[in-house]
């Protein structure tokens, strides 16, 4: 074959597996296995094949971080998240406040303006009370400190050795009071791809946390609330098509679902992307792309090229948004895929991954 | 971030790419195998390929250590792992292999205890914390990984621990490469040399095949411009007409390899008489064995072990792929029935796969791709 001939065939291999990914992933497990928890392609055959067709009704297709509901004429935003990070103590953080900024931040990227909050705790029996009260507190603190009321709450506790000590569930419910409405559906070439902060912080120092690798870093966690920075872009930037926190999975597959839910193709500039020494180091070490680590206080947001002065000065100047940049821009094609020019020249494909490299960090 | 940085360097990179389009005879095409797994991660991750010419291609050979395994020991590691009292422990890119019942994911959901270690050691560490369990490791790996395999026995005999064994599946480097130099259906010009094996095995034991094969190989390592500079050397050989072993990895790799690793791997490992190879078959003298003085850590001796031969799928054409007679989307199931979510073969799980790395990182034409994303 000569080398155009041979371009052709692999042109028509790839054609065919494009094909073949727009029917989305199967669900060929008779067991629920670690990935289907882990928020890539494991976990939306799961949502698809099984919830989507038990439950399905307009509001949940949407799939967004929080749904949208009108209520005699007001919009509201419902979100929930369940936790079950290990260690439940960690540096910047533990597992309270975690439960209570991860679904302000659900709320707070769809738009909204978080108001109230649930908490549903499962308990294992000998956890200790001075530990409950060290998560309360953290809570509470979070709760104040985002601007939510902490208003209905329940409590069941499972024998020993039927839980790890603490899981929490939060539900959020927050006010959609901007005329402003977002969809990654909306996102279209062109525009430009916003980070409010460095990247992984939260996924490796969870890794870190565990003690398994015998590697110290001076790092904490990013978890933090993101009401204030993601209201601050939204009054600054009309043109904010959609934002995303990136949580399991990271950066990449945040980008991911916007890329196909818009079938546009989101092009990252890998040196572009803020990541702290100690977070590349780690992931130097571990074989770990910063891309796919999750973080609970960063969130992903896609603007029109006209506003992302006006946007990124905004989110520089509110709280947990200093370290706000450009990572890359939207262009028509290749639809519904992620690439990144790499900091070493070349190009490759960002996917979505199977799983979850680093387990149980949120 | 210091000897990260200067080895990913674009502009250095543009230079070599300037000396080795230059080095390009007009109309030849050249192919190079990069032997390793971790080369192949490197080359797809960091985009390599743009800087090569288009008559240069990189032929991904069989050194993935978990795309070797057949599905055999699969089955008979679950079997392992399933019984009352054992941990299995494995490394985290052997998880999604597939036997013939399914992974070791599959086997924990259906209640084995199997956990991910990062090394042996840790493995050798949960045998401590639990004396009343019986806990295996999951020996992968060429000579890069045996020699901590290896350690782990001698400490675990050292520490007079009990409850540990090692499910040994280390396999050696050389008889992979004699049997891609002594598969008819392959046109090579040169090696890039596996640098991690290297680093225990030194360079010598590849002189035969500047010798006997009359192919040069270059012992490269993992950072993009290592390999970017070793596909120049190579070119460089062709062009002065010589044909040697050259290490461009030499400040890991020593020329005689590791003495005290090789030591310790001869103490503890001996060779096999013949090993199965996933794709490729049964390679004589080609994998490694606990050796009888420490047979009370050897898994295959401490447990019952089925050993029962599993034919490849049919379908799958991993064989080709790992020999490099293939590229991955020439495989007829490549991305449709076989795809990292629902793997059939193993180049299709583990991030060093070529199938896997093709898939995740490659998976559109340079041309498209470069078009897609230029500035």
């Amino acid at each position: 074959m000569t080398i155009g001939q041979t371009r052709d065939a692999e042109q028509q291999v790839l054609l065919r597996i494009e094909r073949v990914r727009r029917r989305g992933p199967r669900l060929i497990e008779s067991h629920i296995t670690l990935p289907h928890g882990a928020g890539g392609k494991a976990s939306r055959a799961l949502v698809e094949h099984v919830f989507l067709d038990a439950f399905g009704n307009r509001v949940l297709a949407e799939l967004g971080d929080a749904a949208a509901v009108t209520v005699d004429g007001a919009r509201l935003a419902i979100t929930t998240d369940s936790f079950v990070v290990s260690p439940l103590f960690f540096p910047g953080g533990d597992i309270g406040e975690l439960a209570v900024n991860g679904t302000v931040n659900d709320l707070a990227v769809s738009g909204a303006r978080p108001l109230y909050l649930s908490v549903g705790l499962i308990l294992e029996e000998g956890f200790p009370i001075a530990d409950v009260r060290r998560i309360a507190a953290s809570m509470a603190s979070a709760a104040a400190q985002a601007g939510v009321q902490i208003v209905t709450g329940d409590t069941k506790v499972v024998q020993r050795g039927k839980a790890d000590g603490c899981y929490i569930n939060t539900t959020g419910v927050g006010w959609l009071d901007r005329p402003h409405r977002m969809v990654a559906s909306a996102v279209r070439p062109g525009d430009v791809v916003l980070v409010s902060g460095p990247i992984g912080d939260h996924g490796i120092t969870i890794l870190l946390a565990r003690g398994e690798l015998d590697i110290d870093a001076d790092l904490a966690s990013d978890t933090a609330p993101l009401h204030a920075a993601t209201a601050a872009l939204l009054d600054a930037a009309p043109g904010v098509r959609v934002m995303r926190d990136a949580t399991r999975g990271g950066v990449a597959t945040v980008l991911n679902e916007i890329a196909e839910a818009a079938q546009v193709a989101v092009v990252v500039d890998e040196a572009a992307v803020p990541v702290r020494p100690a977070v590349t180091g780690a992931c130097e070490l571990l074989g770990i792309d910063p891309l796919y680590v999750a973080c609970e206080g960063r969130f992903v947001a896609i603007v029109d090229p006209t506003d992302v002065e006006a946007g990124l000065a905004a989110l520089r100047a509110a709280p947990f948004g200093e370290g706000a940049t450009v990572i890359g821009e939207v262009r028509a094609d290749p639809p519904a895929l992620v690439l990144a020019r790499t900091a070493f020249g070349g190009t490759r494909i960002v996917d979505t991954l199977v799983g979850d490299p680093l387990p149980r960090i949120c | 971030m210091r000897f990260v940085d200067e080895f990913r360097d674009a502009g250095t990179a543009r230079a070599l790419a300037a000396r080795i389009a230059a080095n390009c005879e007009p109309g030849r095409r050249y192919a190079f195998m990069e032997v390793c797994g971790g080369h192949t991660h490197t080359i797809y991750k960091h985009g390599l390929e743009d800087y090569l010419p288009e008559t240069v291609s990189l032929v991904h050979g069989p050194g993935c250590p978990v795309c070797v395994i057949p599905m055999g020991r699969v089955d008979d590691a679950i079997a392992i792992a399933s019984r009352p009292g054992v941990i299995m422990t494995s490394f985290g890119d052997m998880m999604r292999v597939p036997g013939s019942q399914g992974s070791f994911l599959d086997a924990k959901a259906d209640g084995a205890d199997i956990r991910m270690v990062y090394s042996p050691l840790d493995a050798l560490k949960i045998a401590r914390a639990n004396p009343d369990r019986q806990v295996v490791f999951m020996a992968i790996g060429f000579e890069t990984t045996a020699p901590s395999t290896a350690m782990t026995v001698l400490r675990a005999q050292a520490e007079g621990i009990q409850n540990f064994s090692v499910f040994c599946n280390h396999v050696t480097i050389i008889p992979a490469i004699r049997a891609i130099l002594d598969s008819p259906d392959l046109r090579l010009d040169g090696f890039i040399g596996p640098g991690h094996v290297s680093t225990v095995i030194g360079c010598r034991p590849y002189e035969f095949i500047a010798r006997h094969y009359a192919k040069p190989l270059v012992c490269a390592g993992f950072e993009p411009l290592d390999i970017l500079q070793s596909v120049h050397m190579l070119l460089q050989q062709l062009v002065d007409g010589r044909c040697e072993v050259e290490n461009q990895y030499a400040r890991v790799v020593p020329w005689d390899g590791n003495p005290l690793a090789l030591t310790a791997i001869d103490q503890v490992m001996t060779l096999r008489p013949h090993f199965e190879w996933r794709g490729l078959g049964f390679i004589s003298q080609s994998a490694l064995r606990v050796r009888d003085s420490y047979a009370a850590f050897d898994a295959e001796r401490v447990f019952d072990v089925p050993g029962v031969r599993v034919a490849d799928p049919k379908a799958c054409q991993c064989g080709e792929v790992l020999k490099g007679v293939l590229k991955p989307w020439e495989c007829k199931v490549f991305g449709t029935a076989c795809t990292p979510e629902t793997p059939i073969g193993t180049c299709m799980v583990s991030s060093e796969g070529a199938c896997a790395a093709y898939y995740n990182f490659g998976r559109f034409t340079r041309q498209r791709i470069s078009e897609a994303t230029a500035v």
